[in-house]
């Protein structure tokens, strides 16, 4: 018993590392700078939404403002460089400290919610936030901040003539929020996490201490959130608040996990490879016409794979280890 | 020695209604007690006040030598208290071995001791084939089993079981009982709830009733089912021996 899960435990990896080198590959193939933007966005969303499962689907905390903590994290980075010079890389760090610690103050109250309860506080607060970012003079208001590019390089992680270094950061981003799950997922965390969210009387009577639960959940999800958001800040090197705070990164963050498998290691990759190229493809091949046709598009499609995996798309892979085990 | 729980004078009243009125009762080491009475007697509030659940309107709890009084859940169950619940609660998006091993994890906190130590119980409580399969698919009586796996894995010294044996088949029930026994056999206390007396009586080494709140009657099973006090709480005043 104990063999068998440590084995499926290890394949897990070896499946991931075999993806991470697969993917580390396609550049080399595709060079269409349009192409590598998609993939760069991709992989960001892969990490970005495998970071909201962490509070969200395993520990059960619905958050739909996790564009706060995006924002923070961009927001973090571009205001300590332009207006201290302190390096991006030290500013992600900050950005995901500040973000985990804010998670935290807001858990403190929000947490003794319930349910749906929980979920409207976050979109609030996320909403909140945002205008208050608006109306910051010192941090641009709402115009934002033009990060200044100074020239290509790894210091100021700056690249103006190739996606490539952006794409393979995206791909270290993904593989480390990746490999957090995997490593939560077998530990204390990960097993009390999942039992708040069942029951949480019943994980309380089992010893768990739920409300710190929540609050460690919320503190990993939101730390990685921000480095997301760091990164985006210097891939776009211009950022304002509707284009980091804004509602619909929340629901982006969200939607790959709920349509692959919420709750699932796998569920937020294989969402955000189906659904972030179909976002941006239907954007750029049938939109732009003001109709929104694009929209209709792709919200269809969601519906249709909702209505045939309601489970997550992560059931594809596991129907036949279900037939063996019964 | 001393008991290893007692409750000394609990009242506990909710918004006037008074579900337990000076409620005083012991459990002995390695004891196995049955806590009876008819519908609405108090029994469900006493044993979540034991577990943790609410904190009594007045008096006190004692585990272990230890004033638990106003310890949440959480802390009494890392103490030694473990339970179950009426209505099920398993995890039902988690696999039956992941269920106990979140209880394993009170005692063991490396996580190839917990999923041993979740192994050995499911193995004891005869859930061993069971391991991998998802909580949402057993059957009720497996559900109930589950329930005692869990509280098991924290390592109790005293296991509340509430109704555990009530609403299973005759098979079932015994197979249960023959669980409660090797549970006790293994040095835990059990204090167990039951609505049923047939079932519990030939299991106790001792039963406290409780009747509107109070304790009615406490002692050996067989001397508790002839007390007329008893008969009358359950069935009525014209049932009782002698009128």
């Amino acid at each position: 018993m104990d063999k068998d899960f440590t084995s499926r435990r290890r394949r897990e990896l070896i499946i991931a590392a075999f993806f991470a080198a697969l993917a580390a590959t396609v550049p080399l193939f595709v060079k269409d700078v349009y192409i590598q933007n998609i993939m760069v966005l991709t992989l960001m969303y892969a990490a970005l939404s495998q970071a909201w499962n962490i509070l969200s689907g395993y520990c059960g905390q619905i958050s739909l403002g996790h564009a706060l903590y995006f924002g923070l994290g961009a927001y973090t980075t571009a205001l300590l460089f332009t207006k201290f010079g302190v390096l991006p890389w030290f500013g992600m760090l900050a950005g995901g400290v500040i973000s985990a610690v804010i998670a935290m103050a807001l858990g403190y109250p929000c947490f003794r919610l319930g349910g749906h309860y929980f979920s409207i506080a976050t979109i609030v607060i996320a909403e909140i936030a945002l205008v208050l970012f608006q109306n910051w003079d010192w941090a641009g208001a709402a115009l934002g901040i033009d990060i200044p590019i100074h020239r290509d390089s790894w210091l100021t992680f700056q690249f103006t003539r190739s996606k490539l270094p952006y794409f393979y950061f995206a791909l270290v981003l993904a593989c480390i929020a990746w490999l957090v799950t995997w490593w939560l997922e077998d530990s204390k965390w990960g097993y009390w996490w999942r039992a708040v969210k069942d029951n949480p009387s019943a994980a309380e009577s089992l010893g768990v201490d739920v409300f710190n639960s929540k609050m460690g959940a919320a503190a990993v999800s939101a730390f990685l959130t921000a480095i997301g958001g760091s990164f985006y800040a210097q891939f776009v090197s211009y950022i304002d608040p509707e284009s980091v705070m804004g509602f619909q990164f929340s629901l982006l963050m969200a939607l790959p996990a709920v349509l692959g498998g919420i709750g699932t290691l796998w569920g937020p990759v294989l969402g955000a490879v189906i659904l972030i190229p179909l976002t941006e493809l239907t954007r750029s091949y049938i939109g732009g016409s003001g109709r929104g046709v694009d929209l209709i598009v792709y919200g269809l499609m969601i519906v249709l794979i909702s209505l045939a995996r309601p489970q997550g798309l992560v059931g594809l892979f596991s129907v036949s280890k279900k037939a063996v085990s019964r | 020695m001393t008991a290893l729980l007692e409750t000394r004078g609990i009242t506990q009243r909710f918004s006037g209604l008074v579900a337990n009125s000076n409620v005083s009762i012991s459990v002995g080491r390695g004891e196995i007690v049955g806590l009876i009475g008819p519908n609405g007697a108090g029994k469900s509030t006493l044993f979540n006040l034991i577990a943790g659940v609410y904190t009594p309107s007045e008096g006190s709890i004692w585990f272990d030598g230890e004033d638990v009084t106003r310890l949440r859940p959480a802390a009494r169950c890392q103490r030694g208290i473990g339970r179950t619940f009426q209505v099920v609660k398993s995890f039902e998006s988690m696999s039956v071995i992941d269920n106990v091993i979140v209880g394993a994890l009170v005692q063991n906190t490396v996580m190839r001791e917990a999923r041993r130590k979740a192994h050995e119980v499911l193995e004891f409580t005869g859930l061993g084939a069971r391991a991998a399969v998802p909580a949402s698919d057993l059957v009720p009586a497996e559900k109930r089993r589950l329930e005692v796996a869990r509280a098991l894995a924290t390592e109790p010294k005293l296991l509340l079981l509430d109704e555990v044996l009530t609403g299973l088949t005759p098979t079932e029930a015994q197979t249960g009982v023959e669980l409660v026994r090797r549970v006790r056999d293994t040095g835990i206390t059990v204090l167990m709830v039951e609505h049923v007396m047939e079932i519990v009586m030939p299991l106790v080494d001792r039963a406290i009733v409780l009747d509107l709140g109070k304790v009615l009657v406490e002692g050996k099973p067989t001397e508790v089912v002839r007390d007329p006090k008893v008969i009358t709480a359950y069935l009525g005043d014209r049932h009782a021996v002698g009128s």
